[in-house]
């Protein structure tokens, strides 16, 4: 039977990142219309708790490497134990989420296993051993149907187009084993963590974004997304200017993000940034300019200052509370 | 020290990219080309290493006869020669690699930096396959550090940076949820994100002294590459268009639409 070999990833902070669990549904669609097996991987310093966390996903095994040699994460050292791992389970499939991770660690491995890659797939094609991946390419303005024709095929996964698997079914059998790590060239020396009390930018249900019309000021933008315990983005240009940090960045070169309710406030809505965006299920854009294209995907706008309509909205809908 | 970047021939990020009525590809009529941002960036930073500790970038560029515009165009920028791979069938990102593989190898840089994805196939997979075939370490999405607001203060405390043995390279890289930094044992393979640097203009000097700049051709032939695409591209379409919104006059039915009409609120 093929086999589709999803791999997890352990935040710095010890817990499981959120995107695993759409990367896992993801295999298993992939599981499904090949008529494969799903199994897991999961490798670290300590993983042990979040193994646990993924025995319930309906995979068939949950693989776990433990090795003090792995407690930071490096593409170098990473890859290796997993094409190993791959390689002795005879997989077909190798994925993971489209993570800053995902995205180090997965062309490094598929580089091992000989074998091609798709980035950031939205959607899976085909049966048996005719698979297509979807893509996108041009910053989401074409979508294209790939197919690998390698033995082994690898893909990253676009989070925002599956499901997060549910953690109660089944329980698969978790079964450890011994990682060889090699030596690497390459050394760890910090993270500096961007810590916010906010909830994760793809991970949110509402995005609040701010543009250059911001003039870099975002308080209205804070305020409104605490009052909506929503998440604060930004478009390339804010970013650039240094007015907020990069990682709240949406957009093709930043974070794609899909939340029920997108509120994109003084932002024009370049190429780049609609990339980001634009499957939102509701898109909300403040402008000035009736002109700006952000208003040709937006499902309700408003042509007007943004720092008279942020205060009001946010009175607004305090009082629906 | 020697650096080896890259210089992608893409479409002109704000240029309008249609799919042909059959799916074969984009229609190409009217489009402008340039460098990939990315490898721009890449070029740059390159720049910045050359002047500070000595030495040559050497840029390379794979496609057709037109690529060499772009080859130019970092030489005008001041890299001081080019290697033309002269290849105009297509190409994945593996067939890429083992070409780059192949050229590193002849040229024995002590750091190769690409972009970190080009923005036509938006792969991000080059520099990662590269470091593995050649078994050097790698140091993806180099980025500045945070709240450098001047260009001045982001030149004081470059995200690439050789350390004080010459042997190894610092990279600060942009992650999810904060910045990693690593050391990576030269050579190595870096890849750049968007706010590593702001790339120079060429000057006019530049592009004149560029005419003159050497561009050594090769082939996947010479270089002994099988570049045979792994990737099929079955077909390409465009993306369900949005259905068009509405615009509202105040908060107030802002606010309603929310609430009664999408009930995200």
């Amino acid at each position: 039977m093929p086999i589709v070999l999803i791999v997890a990833e352990q935040q710095p902070d010890g817990h499981l990142r959120k995107a695993s669990l759409n990367a896992i549904t993801a295999g298993k669609q992939l599981a499904d219309k090949a008529g494969a097996e799903l199994h897991i991987a999961l490798i670290g310093k300590d993983p042990a708790k979040v193994a646990d966390e993924l025995k319930g996903t309906g995979a068939k095994a949950v693989h776990v490497g433990a090795a003090a040699e792995l407690e930071h994460y490096l593409a170098e050292t990473y890859a290796p134990v997993l094409a190993t791992l791959a390689t002795e389970l005879k997989a077909d499939y190798v994925g993971m989420a489209s993570t800053a991770q995902g995205k180090d660690l997965l062309p490094r491995l598929a580089a091992r296993l000989k074998a091609a890659m798709a980035t950031d797939i939205t959607g899976l094609n085909g049966s048996g051993a005719d698979i297509t991946f979807n893509r996108p390419m041009w910053a989401g303005n074409v979508f294209a149907e790939v197919k690998l024709t390698t033995p082994v095929k690898v893909f990253t996964v676009r989070a925002t187009e599956f499901a997060a698997a549910g953690t109660g079914e089944g329980a698969a059998e978790v079964k450890a084993f011994a990682p060889k790590v090699e030596a690497s060239k390459t050394k760890f020396v910090e993270f500096k963590e961007v810590k916010s009390a906010r909830p994760e930018l793809t991970e949110a249900r509402v995005v609040i974004s701010g543009g250059r019309g911001t003039k870099g000021d975002f308080k209205e933008i804070e305020a409104l997304a605490d009052e909506l315990g929503a998440a604060v983005g930004a478009s390339r240009a804010v970013c650039d200017a240094g007015w907020v940090p990069n990682d709240l960045q949406v957009g093709q070169t930043g974070k794609v993000v899909a939340p029920s309710l997108y509120i994109a406030a003084g932002i024009s809505g370049a190429i780049q940034h609609l990339a980001g965006m634009k499957s939102s299920k509701t898109i909300v854009a403040i402008n000035k300019d009736a002109e700006a294209p952000i208003f040709q995907v937006a499902d309700y706008g408003i042509v007007a200052d943004l720092f008279k309509v942020l205060p009001e909205l946010r009175t607004e809908l305090h009082k629906l509370k | 020290m020697k650096i080896l970047v890259t210089a992608k021939r893409v479409e002109d990020p704000e240029s309008k990219i249609k799919v042909k009525p059959d799916g074969s590809g984009i229609v190409q009529e009217g489009l402008k080309y340039k460098i990939n941002p990315f490898d721009e960036i890449g070029v740059e930073e390159g720049l910045r290493l050359v002047a500070k500790h000595q030495g040559e970038v050497v840029v390379v560029s794979i496609g057709g006869k037109e690529v060499q515009e772009q080859l130019r165009h970092a030489l005008a920028m001041g890299a001081h020669r080019a290697v033309w791979v002269n290849h105009t069938g297509p190409l994945d990102q593996f067939g890429i690699a083992a070409l780059l593989q192949k050229v590193t190898e002849k040229e024995k840089p002590d750091l190769v930096i690409l972009g970190k994805q080009s923005i036509d196939d938006d792969q991000n997979q080059v520099g990662q396959y590269l470091a593995e075939f050649l078994g050097w370490g790698q140091a993806t999405f180099a980025s500045k550090v945070e709240s450098m607001e001047s260009e001045q203060e982001k030149n004081k405390v470059p995200a690439v940076t050789l350390t004080a043995d010459g042997k190894a390279v610092r990279v600060i890289r942009e992650v999810d949820n904060g910045l990693a930094t690593l050391e990576c044992q030269l050579p190595a393979v870096v890849t750049t994100d968007l706010r590593l640097n702001t790339p120079r203009y060429a000057s006019l000097p530049g592009i004149m002294k560029a005419k003159s700049k050497p561009i050594e051709e090769l082939t996947p032939e010479k270089l002994g590459v099988d570049v045979a695409p792994k990737i099929q591209i079955v077909k390409l379409s465009s993306p369900p268009a949005r259905k068009a919104g509405i615009k509202v006059p105040d908060v107030a039915t802002l606010v309603d639409k929310l609430r009664n009409e999408a009930k995200v609120v």
